[in-house]
């Protein structure tokens, strides 16, 4: 009411407020990058950009899975435990051929995605809880299975999804943007991606209204942990040995950011695909950033902080209005 | 005809046993299971009921215990922090700087600093109606920046000598201090949840924060005051273990955040708020690190065995919860 009192002919500010609002990510986005293309030396090159896609694939890949998780309402804290052990079982069954290998890591990720699917859905724990014990027991697993150590993978094929580039673009860039596209597919134009939004919106209506809100669940989840195996072959591929101690590790909290930062609200009910690829972007570009001028890295976590308040607070207007 | 009122009333007499045995089994669940454990344990493990032993497991769960008591508050009204693990590494290190120049300037300055911290927590979540997930996630990454810039992501050691040593490995009557100061956490912070107005405040916030509104209760200062809490706590919690350690790790406390609402969960509290106490809170820290003690007894399972026993334990408390509320609604 007040936004609409202050609107005058001329330029109607609440018309430009609530743009940015809807879309401040993105001008975050541009404006960083801006700033690096005055400050940061050789930041306008194919490698800087390269690089930067790279990195945040796997971010971008388990970003999606959480996005859905919190367009129901819920959570996925499991993406780094999950994709720890996608790193661990991938190289314990190459020996049969890369296809068994990237079958086992993906059905590893999918298993994971179930248990905290039917927590969630069948037994009424709350996600948060379902999949910080994930969390927590997902890592122990994959390090007991790797046998405490990293083993090297060889294999050719697993290889080039790390560090191909088919046409000069990164694989991972195509794997994860390849992602990207299914999940935008599945939240915007089929009836799962509605019934996503219907659960987060008001779960009791959707279940009332007759929609599958059990299964939905746990496709949501078995989605997410799908997503956190694929990120951790792409990441355990790019190093070209399964590391279950570091990868994955504190992604989630990067995942989480990515997803609220794009402009999907904690409180369900809303799904933002772009947005959060934008949010990934943006908080890597950050890092990247302070990388790039021999900042002290640590201050870029304090930035991302103050930038993640910034983000939430702009945005809760139109959330409550 | 004169037997059937009896038997209706002896029926709904049982199922009202019944429900009663289910509710005190959800809410005071957690010191069953901790009384069972104890029991098994000593009669399994030689060693376990040493002095010695003992007092490795409380003193292993005296830091985390001090930020359970906080986090106990801010669960019960329905909210979540998520950076008091950071706040603990803040908190040692801004006693480890502290400490040359004053001893007593490096107890107060840490609990006092991230007093403040929470303080912006509270604010941010009552006053501008943030969700606390996300206020209290940018505090996790924010805070433990701020831990690792002001110490070059270096540790920073304490020189022995001054009393401040005392307070993190100094004993009264043979306990050791970090000990004594938990208990009373645990003491006062029951007492306030349950004997006082701000107590009850807490409650109503956490069953519903519309009604506590409408009923004309300080909804909003109770908040800022559990997050305040909070935050000095883990600042306190970190200055201690700066003086156990002797030292001010900037990575201290990591994931201590999910430690402690393990605890507070397998405690019986429950997540969407208005439900829980103290005690059971206790139970619950007291459980993580017998929990721990045991694997490291047993020790031919590895630390990685332990993370998937602390999972799948708290998957386990959290089913059987799910089911026993399930049954009580029912």
């Amino acid at each position: 009411m007040d936004r609409e009192a202050t609107s005058n002919k001329f330029l109607d500010i609440s018309t430009v407020t609530s743009w940015v609002r809807g879309r401040g990510v993105y001008v975050a986005f541009v404006v960083l990058a801006i700033f690096n293309l005055i400050v940061t030396p050789n930041f306008a090159s194919v490698a800087t950009l390269s690089t930067l896609l790279i990195t945040v694939s796997p971010i971008v890949l388990v970003s999606l899975g959480v996005a859905l998780a919190i367009g129901t309402e819920g959570i996925d804290l499991s993406v780094g435990s999950v994709m720890a052990l996608a790193s661990a079982f991938l190289p314990l069954y190459l020996g049969y051929g890369w296809l068994v290998g990237l079958a086992v890591a993906l059905l590893v990720g999918a298993l994971a995605g179930l248990v905290n699917g039917s927590l969630v859905a069948f037994v009424g724990v709350q996600p948060i809880i379902a999949t910080l014990a994930m969390l927590v027991g997902g890592r122990g697993l994959a390090q007991i299975f790797a046998g405490g150590q990293s083993l090297l993978v060889t294999d050719p094929v697993v290889l080039w999804l790390g560090q191909g580039r088919p046409f000069g673009i990164p694989a991972p860039v195509i794997v994860a943007g390849a992602a990207v596209l299914v999940v935008w597919f599945l939240a915007r134009r089929t009836t799962f991606g509605r019934y996503v939004v219907a659960i987060g919106g008001n779960r009791s209506a959707s279940y009332l209204s007759g929609h599958p809100v059990r299964r939905t669940l746990l496709a949501v989840y078995v989605i997410s942990g799908l997503l956190a195996a694929l990120a951790g072959i792409v990441a355990t591929a790019r190093l070209g040995a399964s590391d279950p101690s570091n990868i994955g590790l504190l992604i989630e909290l990067s995942a989480i950011t990515a997803v609220v930062v794009g402009g999907t609200p904690l409180s369900g009910g809303k799904v933002k695909i772009m947005g959060t690829v934008m949010g990934a972007l943006l908080i890597q570009l950050i890092s990247n950033t302070f990388i790039a001028n021999n900042l002290p890295f640590t201050w870029a976590q304090v930035l991302t902080a103050a930038i993640i308040l910034v983000a939430v607070y702009v945005q809760k207007g139109r959330g409550v209005a | 005809m004169s037997t059937r009122p009896a038997d209706t009333e002896s029926a709904v007499r049982s199922t009202a046993w019944r429900e009663r045995l289910f509710t005190t089994l959800q809410r005071r669940g957690a010191i069953a299971v901790l009384i069972l454990v104890v029991a098994v344990s000593a009669l399994v493990f030689d060693n376990f009921l040493t002095e010695q032993n003992l007092e490795n497991i409380v003193l292993q769960g005296a830091f985390l215990g001090l930020i359970v008591v906080g986090m106990t508050f801010v669960i019960i009204s329905g909210g979540i922090d998520l950076s008091v693990g950071s706040m603990v590494g803040l908190g040692g290190i801004l006693a480890a700087l502290t400490v040359q120049f004053s001893w007593p300037l490096a107890l107060i300055l840490p609990p006092l600093a991230c007093g403040l911290l929470g303080l912006g927590n509270g604010l941010l979540i009552a006053k501008a109606n943030m969700a606390p997930f996300i206020v209290t996630l940018a505090g996790l990454l924010g805070i433990r920046g701020l831990a690792l810039a002001f110490a070059n992501e270096k540790p920073i050691g304490i020189d022995g000598g001054s009393p401040f040593d005392w307070f993190g490995q100094g004993q009264i009557l043979g306990i050791s201090v970090p000990v004594i100061v938990v208990v009373f956490a645990f003491a006062v912070g029951g007492l306030v949840l349950a004997r006082t107005s701000y107590g009850r405040i807490i409650f109503a916030i956490g069953g519903s924060e519309e009604s506590a509104r409408l009923m004309g209760l300080p909804v909003d200062r109770t908040k800022v005051i559990a997050y305040t809490t909070s935050g000095a706590l883990a600042g306190l919690a970190g200055a201690l273990l700066a003086a156990r350690l002797s030292a001010g790790d900037p990575n201290a406390g990591l994931v201590w955040e999910l430690d402690a609402i393990s605890a507070v969960v397998v405690g019986g509290t429950l997540l969407t708020g208005g439900v829980g106490t103290m005690s059971g809170s206790l139970a619950g820290v007291l459980l993580l690190s017998i929990l721990q003690n045991l694997i490291n007894q047993v020790g031919t399972l590895g630390s990685y065995a332990q993370q998937v026993v602390s999972g799948f334990f708290l998957i386990v408390v959290v089913v059987v919860q799910a089911y026993l509320t399930r049954k009580e609604r029912s």
